[in-house]
């Protein structure tokens, strides 16, 4: 491959191999609980070598390469990465190069998604970048036979405290010779000294983003490479009746077509099958899928309609279900009010649609593979690819370039799979491009839901007792064949952990059936639960008369930890431990305070104008969003203005964190403007953006004014927890300007009406 | 035989006539500045301009720019430095940055066509370039800096750090 080595990591063990002298190379081993860096050369590789990860390399020229091992898709985990490791091992910004790993179990989880790269590696990365410093300090001391404590290490110089200096460069050998101490024994810099970490430093990728030289998974030039477009059953399970393509193959350029086999047993990341039209580019290949006819036989899923479905759903929520979390005696409290608020609400499947549509190269040379793949989860990539080649794992090589976007969507490698299956037999590389209508068609779709939602208010207006239920099609689904209901860690989006302050609870969850390809979505089901239950409280707050951010405030409750296991629920956090990252009211309210404050909640607005608020937790981290909107009396809806308060705990770019919120924001009023995804016959009814619209700069406020909570916490979610409160936000908004309330998305005509 | 001129340079084009512009410089010159997002003109990724007016070149038929010049992002500018580069960097727009070679092919013909743009002339003329990370505040913002140093009124200094937005 002739692409620059900085986004793939193909030459670097090749340059260190290479090298005359020795680069200090250094990694994390696990024994036992403690991580502990490891420093080495590779010509010699120890069998603690060959088990590292290996994250930076002090090259013999004095430059240092850090290995990002998360997808990079936007959120700039590249530049938080190097930031981390940069600053601990006070090395020079300009000497900086980040290297793009490779799928590799070695570094531990590379999926990424759930917000949590800076959550699971800030403080591994930071004992690694102290290591280095650890032992550059050591080796100058020892070079000069003095006390460590008196050198000092400092942008890739060490400087003795009599002024004497030797750079990083000129300390590599002898730093070799340097053990740095177990982890718990390392001295990480005080916030304080941060220099890098919590600022708001422009990205690594930035010019090449600006002058079209980032690679991305569609612009990775493998000379030999074929191109395959490729015709998929309409119906997931669907599978050939009978095909004809004559007229494809008398397309020129068009070699040859393949069938796909169709997959077996529960979906998870396989193909769904179908044929694949070769081509020598990718218009031809276009052409000679458009030439293609196929009768499909459409299986037990060919009877789908999505308007029927949601009928199904918001029957199931009338009804007792599985409980889920209880507290008090909510149904007895609920059957003696006389002041009570119900209320149904619905959500449509969605397409996670990200700019960049699927797309794969892959190289199949008999024992092994090479996949260059945008992909968020490498490590499924390889998985998906062994299981359907019959390889070992350990011989698909999964380069992963630049994402144009993710979402969620391209944590799912079957697109890796169907270019490494094609390559294979066709025995050359071959490039898989995805249409825009083949990823709108062919997805792994957010959950459609519905709600009921029961409360009986007291005399004051306050929340006595709460009843919610949820049903959606499941992402267990797509694992667990014909799975009907969800998993926990679906549950726990946002609705096991509702922050409501009432005596008496009781929430349950209905099954529901899934006859697509079920898959997350930035946020997942916080999205759907967060505008439930935040739009209730907004519908809640108006029925006892009550100002919307006061009711809200009132509604969770003082400042005080919440453990929901306490209610018999099964909550797992996020995977993260309650004691450090318990759910807190006290950030809750914080959140809310600020925006009300950065809003000027309160003010006098001209007619058809509303403010509306939203506050959730989702990630671990506490976000709240109030919109302005302006509705005229045609019905127009044009969003004016939004602010956002953010509490991430410990964030490592300021701009990063603002740039995900404000995006975070915007992919919030996809869920509540965009047509939303409709099946009939098992089939989707969009295909394009001219049917599936996602939000414009004219659906857009320009601005969206972002503070971040200055927390010593420690580090939390960030691409993803500003998405789930923007639709009841939106939707209490809109309410404020015309006394419309949404209960069903997409919004729609709901205004015209 | 179609011959146009791409980024400065003569081209010849023997192939299918009716093939998209875009897999044009995609596929056969390796241009891979213009992203493919939709093939129907409905998100704007493969802005170029076409004798210096931003257009769709994902439907765009090589037969119909014949004798035409085309320039890409690859040659909007020698060094990257277009103001309209500039007020990118210096706003830190992109986030995973597929859309936006086309967001500034589409926004340099703007201001090439009225350098002062309103703002409801810039969302009107950006409208038609889809971002699904959400950078529009930031384009917005960064058009109108653009705008600004294309008048003379302000330099954007690479060397110090942009304001955060």
């Amino acid at each position: 491959m002739s692409q620059d080595n900085k986004y793939f990591d193909l030459n670097r063990r090749q340059f260190l191999k290479t090298s005359a002298i020795g680069a200090l190379v250094l990694g994390t081993y696990f024994v036992g609980s403690a991580p502990r860096a490891f420093a080495g050369v590779l010509e010699q590789p120890s069998e603690l070598a060959k088990r590292a990860n290996l994250f930076i390399a002090l090259r013999p020229d004095g430059m240092v390469e850090i290995t990002c091992h998360r997808s990079e898709m936007g959120q700039q985990i590249r530049t938080a990465i190097a930031q981390i490791v940069a600053d601990e091992m006070e090395a020079a910004w300009d000497k900086v190069i980040v290297i793009q790993g490779k799928g590799d179990p070695k570094y531990g989880d590379q999926n990424t998604d759930g917000s949590r790269s800076i959550r699971y590696n800030m403080q591994r990365l930071r004992e690694m970048g102290a290591s280095v410093r650890y032992m550059m300090q050591h080796a100058a001391a020892k070079y000069w036979k003095v006390e460590p404590q008196t050198c000092t290490a400092n942008q890739h110089v060490v400087t003795h405290s009599s002024g004497k200096s030797l750079t990083y460069k000129d300390l590599i050998d002898l730093a070799l010779t340097i053990t740095p101490p177990e982890a718990d024994k390392l001295t990480l810099k005080t916030r304080k000294e941060w220099r890098y970490i919590n600022t708001g430093m422009a990205h690594i990728d930035l010019a090449d983003l600006v002058t079209g030289k980032a690679i991305f998974a569609a612009d990775v030039r493998e000379p030999q490479a074929l191109v395959a477009i490729i015709e998929r059953p309409p119906v997931v399970g669907g599978v050939i009746k009978s095909f004809d393509a004559s007229a494809t193959k008398a397309i020129n350029g068009v070699i040859d077509v393949i069938e796909i086999p169709a997959p077996k047993g529960a979906p998870q990341f396989q193909p769904k099958g179908g044929i694949a039209i070769i081509a020598k580019n990718t218009w031809a290949a276009w052409q000679g899928r458009k030439a293609l006819k196929v009768v499909w036989d459409d299986g037990k899923n060919g009877d789908y309609n999505s308007e029927e479905f949601k009928k199904s759903l918001l029957q199931t929520v009338q009804t007792p279900q599985a409980n889920i979390r209880d507290k008090g005696d909510a149904m007895g409290v609920l059957a003696k009010s006389s002041n009570k608020l119900v209320a149904d609400y619905y959500a449509p499947h969605l397409a996670q649609a990200p700019m960049e549509p699927p797309c794969a190269t892959a190289m199949y040379n008999k024992d092994s593979v090479d996949i260059w793949a945008a992909t968020q989860n490498p490590q499924a990539d390889m998985k998906t690819v062994a299981a359907m080649l019959g390889m070992d794992e350990s011989k698909i090589n999964v380069h992963v370039t630049m994402l144009g976007g993710g979402f969620g969507r391209k944590s799912k490698p079957d697109f890796s799979a169907e270019a490494a299956y094609l390559s294979m037999k066709v025995g050359k590389p071959i490039r898989v491009q995805w249409t825009r209508e083949d990823d709108i068609q062919h997805g792994f779709y957010h959950a459609v839901s519905a709600q009921h939602i029961e409360a009986s208010l007291d005399k004051n207006g306050a929340i006595e007792s709460y009843l919610h239920r949820t049903a959606f099609s499941p992402i267990t689904s797509t694992f667990s064949e014909g799975a009907t209901t969800p998993g926990s860690f679906e549950l726990r989006l946002g609705f096991t952990d509702n922050p409501i302050n009432t005596p008496n609870m009781k929430l349950e969850n209905g099954d529901a059936q899934a006859k697509v390809r079920i898959g997350w979505m930035r946020s997942v089901s916080n999205i759907f639960h967060a505008f439930a239950i935040q739009s209730f409280i907004g519908e809640a707050a108006h029925k006892a008369g009550r100002d919307q951010k006061d009711y809200l405030l009132d509604t969770i409750g003082p400042s005080r930890i919440v453990d929901v296991t306490e209610q018999n629920a099964t909550y797992d956090n996020y995977g993260g431990d309650k004691a450090v990252y318990p759910l807190d009211i006290g950030r809750l309210r914080h959140v809310i305070e600020k925006v009300a404050d950065m809003s000027k909640w309160g003010r006098e607005l001209p007619k058809g104008r509303g403010l509306g608020i939203a506050a959730h937790r989702s990630f671990l981290t506490y976000v709240a969003t109030v919109v302005e909107v302006e509705v005229s009396d045609a019905g127009d809806l044009k969003v004016i203005k939004s602010w956002v308060a953010i509490d991430a705990g410990t964030v490592v770019n300021t701009d990063t964190v603002k740039n995900q919120t404000q995006g975070g924001s915007i992919y919030g009023i996809t869920t509540a403007i965009s047509d939303g995804i409709t099946f009939d016959k098992g089939r989707v009814q969009q295909s394009n953006f001219h049917d599936y619209r996602v939000p414009r700069m004219s659906d857009s406020p320009l601005e969206i004014e972002v503070e971040i909570v200055q927390s010593d916490a420690p580090p939390a979610g960030v691409g993803e927890p500003s998405t789930p409160v923007y639709a009841p936000a939106l939707c209490n908004a809109i309410f404020a300007a015309c006394g419309k309330r949404i209960r069903q998305l997409p919004i729609g005509d709901q205004l015209k009406a | 035989m179609i011959t146009l001129t791409i980024n400065g340079n003569k081209h010849e084009f023997s192939g299918d006539p009716s093939t998209p512009v875009l897999w044009y410089l995609r596929d056969e010159l390796n241009l891979t500045g213009p992203k493919f997002g939709c093939g129907m003109a409905q998100c704007g990724a493969c802005t170029v301009h076409i004798d210096g007016v931003a257009q769709r070149s994902c439907v765009l038929p090589v037969a119909a720019v014949a004798g035409l010049s085309i320039t890409t992002i690859e040659g909007l500018s020698e060094q990257g430095d277009h103001p309209v580069q500039q007020a990118w960097v210096e706003h830190k727009v992109p986030q995973c940055g597929f859309c936006q070679c086309g967001q500034m092919m589409q926004a340099a013909s703007l201001l090439a066509a009225n350098p002062n743009p309103t703002d409801d002339e810039i969302v009107s003329n950006m409208s038609g370039n889809i971002c699904r990370c959400g950078t529009y505040p930031r384009i917005h913002k960064a058009i109108k800096s653009a705008a600004k140093t294309i008048a003379g009124v302000q330099y954007f200094d690479p060397n110090e750090q942009g304001e955060e937005v």
